[in-house]
């Protein structure tokens, strides 16, 4: 019983990621585009970076940056208190 | 792990390894890089350099050196550099681009141009305080799993 629940799940999302595969956009034709020539026009001059990625990734959307680094001190504080040596300071 | 050729390369590539780490963290508001990976790069020549000795030189050595001390400072600066922005607009606002602050103040050319590295406002700021982050953070999960497996061979 159990098993033919699993396989009817299994045959269920393979058909649904077929599905949706099936109904992805074509490539090279996005479908709002207005963000990216405005990132690609003003980033120079606004961030006055050259490096739009990075002018995007700290100015633009430094929220997502933030919680980047918060998750990286999560990780390093979790890793330090879980496996350290007694005694030994890092 | 100490062979004659771990330790041979170590003292040829370390050095190159680190600047190269060096360079993509300053250059990070001109070229493909910056802080984050620049970090990365830092650490993994932090780890070449781990890795290339005896157990005692590394705890000797990273005594001095505040891991968690600067992984702190990283994160603080990133976000005092941040809160600069409410200087009179949002947090995150880049306030120093185009003020003709001394360094990494003055506006951009308009256009293609080579990259001039005394621009980008508060972007380089951040970059060096995530690389200093992500290196502190690299470096010290990379000497906890060093340490470990220490105790794991003396036992």
């Amino acid at each position: 019983m159990r098993r033919a629940l699993g396989l009817f799940a299994f045959i269920g999302f393979t058909l649904f990621l077929i599905a949706a595969a099936m109904s992805l956009r074509p490539f090279g034709e996005p479908v709002h585009t207005e963000m990216d020539d405005y990132f690609i026009d003003h980033a120079q001059m606004e961030a006055s970076a050259n490096n739009v990625v990075t002018s995007i990734v700290f100015d633009y959307r430094g929220f997502d940056t933030l919680g980047e680094a918060t998750v990286l001190f999560t990780a390093v504080a979790g890793v330090l208190m879980a496996l350290r040596r007694k005694g030994v300071k890092v | 792990m100490t062979t004659v050729i771990i330790k041979t390369t170590t003292k040829f590539l370390a050095a190159l390894i680190l600047t190269f780490g060096a360079y993509i963290i300053l250059h990070g508001h001109l070229t493909p890089g910056g802080g984050f990976q620049g970090g990365a790069v830092v650490a993994s020549g932090l780890a070449l350099l781990i890795v290339a000795c005896e157990g005692d030189v590394i705890m000797e050595r990273f005594k001095r050196v505040p891991l968690s001390a600067l992984e702190s400072v990283g994160a603080l600066g990133f976000l005092g550099v941040a809160t600069l922005g409410f200087m009179g607009y949002t947090f995150f606002r880049n306030v120093i681009a185009n003020s003709g602050f001394p360094l990494f103040g003055d506006p951009t050319p308009p256009g293609i141009n080579p990259g001039y590295l005394n621009t980008g406002g508060t972007l380089p700021y951040m970059n060096i305080f995530v690389g200093t982050k992500v290196l502190a953070g690299l470096t010290s999960i990379i000497l906890v799993f060093y340490l470990l497996l220490e105790v794991r061979k003396d036992e």
